[in-house]
């Protein structure tokens, strides 16, 4: 039997969301962190694209979930010392540094760092600002602890010199005798999440960084504008603090540059990066403000990119095709000037007051040191080697490897992968799953239904989110005049640890029955502080959300006065809501432990295949007579890796697998119930039910038409890529007749009708040209191309293209390629940009790079689950950033191109995600049903039975001895259609109740 | 009670949860500015609202409603928001017959991913109440 936990390196959001994965599904975790607290990178941010997310807000309930998990071991100032053993049973040695305060004792309150008299640069704010000796990283850290620097404490220097900390710590908390601990801990497997550096931009002269004050980082500038950085969240420059009004963004510092001490791989985030940040500081800025944006190639390739990038041009941010040559010392003071050449080639010169380097991704060097130790093959970069299969595997079995530490990849990629990283890390131990996990006891609840109502208002500032429009102390004070409110309070972030411990004091101290949290929206942070409630011993549905940040501080940011009127009227009618509440009861339902994947391609077969593998039963519909869908098509990867091969083995593998059912020709009719047991008609008649569901149903090649047509289907000799990939797989043709060949990119992709970036065909085609040139290294190849976007590593292969001789010649929508046919000749008349004119090309091979779409049906199947389509008809997860694979739906999850357009490597690590995701309620006997149900007044009930009629799930019957309405709460989903529909107002939904809504109308009016 | 000038409509929106209040939501982490003239009460369903509860809002002093659902056929309770269809189709005959004049209230599909139809919907909305002026005829009046 292998042992029954996981070790995961890596306090970043992959690292978390591996850990949360993992101990969720049954599997106690221990989770190594360098630094003081986890939240990585990302808790360094302020807002995240392409949502504009505040980054700590979305992080935050995670890191919480993390820190009070009864099945994660939180070790930080930790470091993985050595390894050994074998998958199933490693043995690791976690070396531990003091922290000086014991943690067990220290109560947050600050006191040591306010007092001790050391000041040192402050790295969480990249050095912009000093911290003291004794000091907590963020408001939101978890754990919410102080720490003392050791090379800096005056005390460990010199014993008996300072103890300022120990004389003002109120909690005895101060242990100067703290030593290091060993921690020998036997794992089953282990997941590397050990994430990146900043590249340095210091060594490069021509930018100014270090030696001009205005020219900083990207990620300093985050911390300019974070609500928790130094400057809180006022954007402010460096040299005098004065708000910039004209600032630039150099793109590509340290990456896609093969001389200078420069990385040649793309790091893939920067410009959405640059792009956010132009408009986030665009929002941030009192007066005028012109945001500029430097770049090569835009590479808004991810989903919801391309349509943020165009908002932003729309908005005002101003994009330059041009490389800078040089920042210089500007003519006013301070200021700075740009040396850049312009598209037309003229020599450039513009003035700025501040200038941001778009600096890269670059390993870390502990990761080098790391994968020495633990002997990992790390690729040319230094990233932890994968391959396109075997997306999160390294070298080593046993150790599983995601985010950026791999490649440079964006966050919810690097969340993707972590959970992929779960998916492996614990299938390896399905059999000891739960065997060294605990279950959580929650304190026995309160009964509060006797009691006056005692309500409690917590009135959040989000960092300056909503208190930089909302008047939040008015909103406190005006909470403490309304009926049953007995305390009311502001907090800085009330969903960091500190806030949520303390509110569970103050529902005890208080004596608090009810409880208001104004913040966010309760669609992503209602959780958390339910499970609060609990922790204090109060039912969870005693509890109401003001959401005063999304619906209000964020959509008002002009008229703070009625903005902080409008926040008034929310709590109040939060207050009269929550008054009318009472404790619901747990319902559950239980889980019937298999799964139906919905599409037989690559991502369907590998989540049926993750499914199977933990010996889960899966059922795999695949609507054609054939399993492989797109991959099908596909001649290699990126890397070179031969696609058919490795698609023959897995439907090998699908088929031998006694776990799985396949049905093909099958499509699904009919779907019904909920997470845990729902129940599916097929079209071959079969019906099952299962637990969970991942749609993989794929996407399609968009089909040349109009002017994208290019003589598709007219001239034998015009191709789409998947074609000449088929010509390849078929190994006919040689192409040694063809003497030219054309490349089109963007056909039909990055248009108003399709306004998203496909991207993978960028590196598809130049793929395919490199195969050519292989075959014929003769042949003259031209790509005609608007952006290229290999992103991350993929940028080798544009390298290896353009070093071939390959031809790039750009195009925009204003001069589009055009193509006539001469004698069955293909003439392409196209404009280049860089001799500014019109050039002319006999292909004998055109070949067309043609958008990816979302299959014509998939919104059709999206129904069956209640899933949402987004405004383009591609699936739309519950979350763009932190929620990937889940929809808003429990129990069902997606993966592959029905999410976005993506290449076989990002769809493989998809589908394990979504089944690890979907494991975490395969593993459970039962997970939570609708506690919000209907209820049957029979004194009022007429009998009419509308509520029957109404009511999609069959939950209302009706009493046929007592002529009156029943309600089975099994089957309730609480949608509230039987009470509407009722004329004696003797249908009500708990908590819903007209009277609930009602007083919360008419708190709005007093 | 009320000047012509300075005079700000209230109007309560009964949102589904799955859907409206979604893309309110969505409205909001995207910065779409629009009118603070509006009160958001989540439901679970569009077809949780009944007439009832309409003619108390205005009754309690709204000067008009809003109710907005998922598409049709997107429902995240199968039917409900067909439901809520018929019943405002009925009940706009219903109001016209006590004399709440049309545009009081008001009735809108917007999906979990349309932010900026939110907006634009709560612009409109709160424009074409503000053409009426202050709804007098259901107030309840305490003197």
């Amino acid at each position: 039997m292998p042992k029954g936990s996981v070790l995961v390196v890596g306090g970043g959001i992959a690292g978390v969301q591996a850990a949360l994965d993992l101990a969720n599904s049954g599997f106690l975790v221990h989770l190594v962190e360098k630094t003081t607290a986890i939240g990585g990178k990302m808790s360094q941010l302020d807002k995240t694209f392409p949502t504009n997310d505040c980054s700590a807000c979305i992080l935050s309930p995670k890191l919480v979930e993390c820190g009070r998990h009864f099945n994660i071991n939180l070790l930080t100032l930790s470091d993985l010392i050595s390894l050994e053993g074998e998958p199933g049973s490693f043995t690791a040695v976690v070396r531990q540094r003091p922290r000086y305060i014991d943690p067990d004792k220290c109560i947050a309150c600050g006191l040591c760092a306010e007092k001790c008299p050391k000041k040192v640069d402050d790295e969480y704010n990249l050095g912009i600002s000093k911290r003291k000796a004794a000091y907590l990283s963020f408001p939101q850290a978890v754990p919410l602890k102080y720490a003392i620097d050791p090379d800096h404490c005056i005390w460990i220097k010199k014993p008996g010199k300072c103890g300022a900390c120990v004389k003002v710590c109120p909690a005895d908390a101060i242990n100067f005798d703290d030593t290091e601990k060993e921690h020998i801990l036997e794992v089953g497997s282990v997941v590397l999440a050990l994430g990146f550096s900043p590249y340095d931009p210091s060594s490069l002269d021509f930018t100014g960084y270090g030696r001009l004050p205005n020219v900083i980082t990207t990620m300093e500038f985050e911390r300019y504008l974070s609500p928790s950085g130094p400057c809180m969240g006022h954007m402010e420059r460096p040299s005098d603090g004065r708000e910039p009004s004209r600032v630039a963004w150099l793109q590509c510092v340290g990456s896609r540059d093969i001389n200078r001490s420069c990385h040649p791989y793309c790091s893939s985030v920067c410009c959405m990066f640059a792009i956010k940040q132009a408009v986030i500081a665009k929002e941030h800025a009192h007066g005028d403000f012109s945001p500029s944006i430097f770049f090569m190639d835009m590479r808004t390739h991810g989903k919801g990119f391309e349509d943020y990038y165009n908002r932003a041009r729309k908005e005002g941010v101003n994009f330059h095709r041009a490389r800078v040559h040089s920042v210089l010392p500007g003519e006013e003071e301070d200021s700075l000037r740009l040396r850049y050449v312009n598209e037309q080639g003229e020599t450039c010169f513009e003035e700025f007051d501040m200038v941001i380097l778009s600096t890269g991704l670059e390993a870390n060097k502990q990761t080098v040191e790391l994968a020495k130790m633990l002997e990992l093959k790390l690729d040319e970069d230094n990233f932890v080697k994968t391959d396109v299969f075997h997306p999160v595997s390294t070298s080593r079995p046993g150790i599983f490897v995601c985010g950026a530490a791999a490649e440079p990849k964006d966050i919810p990629q690097s969340v993707m992968e972590a959970s992929a990283a779960a998916m492996e890390a614990g299938r390896m131990l399905a059999p000891a799953r739960w065997q060294e996990t605990v279950v959580k006891k929650y304190p026995l609840e309160r009964d509060v239904h006797a009691e006056v109502p005692r309500i409690g208002v917590f009135v959040c500032h989000c960092g300056i989110n909503i208190s930089s429009v909302v008047d939040v102390d008015s909103v406190m004070e005006y909470a403490k005049t309304l009926p049953d409110v007995v305390f009311a309070q502001t907090n800085l972030f009330t969903c960091s640890q500190d806030t949520i411990d303390q509110m569970v004091n103050t529902i005890k101290e208080q004596g608090l029955n009810r409880v208001v949290v104004a913040s966010c929206s309760p669609r992503t942070h209602e959780p958390l502080f339910q499970e609060t409630l609990r922790d204090a011993g109060l039912n969870k549905f005693l509890f109401e959300m003001a959401n005063i940040r999304d619906q209000d501080s964020w959509v008002h940011r002009d008229e703070p006065e009625a903005a902080t009127v409008k926040a008034k009227d929310l709590v109040h009618m939060a207050v009269a809501r929550v008054r009318g509440k009472g404790a619901l009861p747990y319902n559950t339902v239980k889980v019937k432990k298999s799964a139906l994947v919905i599409g037989g391609g690559m991502g369907g077969m590998t989540a049926a295949l993750s499914f199977a593998e933990q010996d889960f039963p899966v059922t795999l519909v695949e609507q054609t007579d054939r399993l492989g869908g797109n991959a099908n098509k596909l001649y290699r990867t990126w890397q070179a890796d031969e696609v058919q091969p490795y698609l023959a083995e897995t439907i090998k593998k699908i088929n031998d697998n006694p776990r799985i059912d396949v049905r093909m020709n099958c499509q699904v009719e009919d779907v019904g119930g909920s997470v845990g047991h729902f129940t599916t008609q097929l079209s071959d008649g079969f019906s099952l039910t299962h637990g969970v569901a991942v749609m993989a149903v794929g996407g399609e090649a968009y089909k040349p038409e109009g002017k994208w047509n290019y003589l598709y289907s007219k001239n034998p000799n015009v191709h789409t890529l998947l074609e000449v990939d088929q010509m390849l797989i078929d190994g006919q043709a040689d192409f040694k007749q063809t003497a030219q060949a054309v490349f089109i990119h963007c056909v039909g992709s990055r248009i108003p009708e399709r306004p998203w970036c496909s991207r993978v065909c960028c590196t598809h085609a130049i793929d395919s040209a490199i195969k050519l040139k292989e075959l014929n290294p003769e042949m003259d190849i031209f790509m005609l191309y608007r952006d290229i976007r290999t992103y991350g590593q993929r940028e080798r292969i544009y390298q290896e293209a353009r070093a071939k001789g390959i031809v790039f010649i750009r195009y925009d929508l204003d001069h589009l390629p055009g193509a006539t046919e001469k004698n069955g000749k293909i003439i392409i008349q196209t404009h280049d940009p860089i001799v500014d004119g019109d050039i002319t090309l006999h292909p004998d091979l055109l070949i067309l790079a043609t958008a990816i779409q979302p299959r014509q049906d998939s919104g059709n199947l999206s129904k069956f689950f209640k899933c949402a389509i987004d405004a383009h008809g591609f699936l739309l997860e519950a979350h763009m950033k932190l929620r990937p694979v889940d929809f808003a739906t429990d129990g069902v999850y997606l993966a592959g191109l029905c999410h976005y357009p993506k290449p076989l490597e990002e769809t493989i690590a998809q589908a394990k995600a979504a089944a690890a995701r979907a494991t975490i309620v395969l593993s459970q006997d039962e997970v939570p049903a609708e506690s919000i149900t209907a209820m049957v007044n029979e004194a009022k009930c007429t009998g009419c039975g509308v509520c029957v009629t109404v009511c999609a799930y069959s939950a209302v019957s009706m009493d046929e001895d007592n002529n009156v309405a029943e309600v089975n709460t099994d089957l309730c989903k609480g949608c509230g259609a039987c009470v509407a529909g009722c004329r004696s107002d003797a249908m009500t939904l708990m908590n819903v109740g007209n009277e609930q809504l009602m007083a919360a109308v008419e708190a709005a009016f007093e | 009670m009320t000047n012509q000038t300075s005079w700000e409509p209230k109007i309560i929106a009964f949102l589904c949860t799955w859907c409206s209040y979604a893309g309110a939501d969505l409205a909001g982490v995207s910065r779409f500015q629009y009118p603070p003239n509006i009160r958001i009460v989540k439901v679970p369903c569009s077809g949780r609202v009944s007439g009832n509860m309409i003619l108390s809002a205005l009754k309690s002093g709204a000067d008009g409603v809003l109710i907005s659902g998922c598409h049709p056929g997107d429902c995240h309770y199968i039917s409900g928001n067909y439901f809520a269809r018929r019943r405002f189709g009925l009940f706009s005959n219903l109001l016209d017959f006590v004399g709440i004049e049309p545009g009081r209230v008001s009735f809108s599909w917007i999906s979990a991913s349309e932010g900026e139809q939110f907006a634009e919907v709560v612009k409109t909305v709160t424009e074409r109440v503000k053409k009426l002026g202050p709804a007098t005829r259901l107030v309840k009046k305490l003197e």
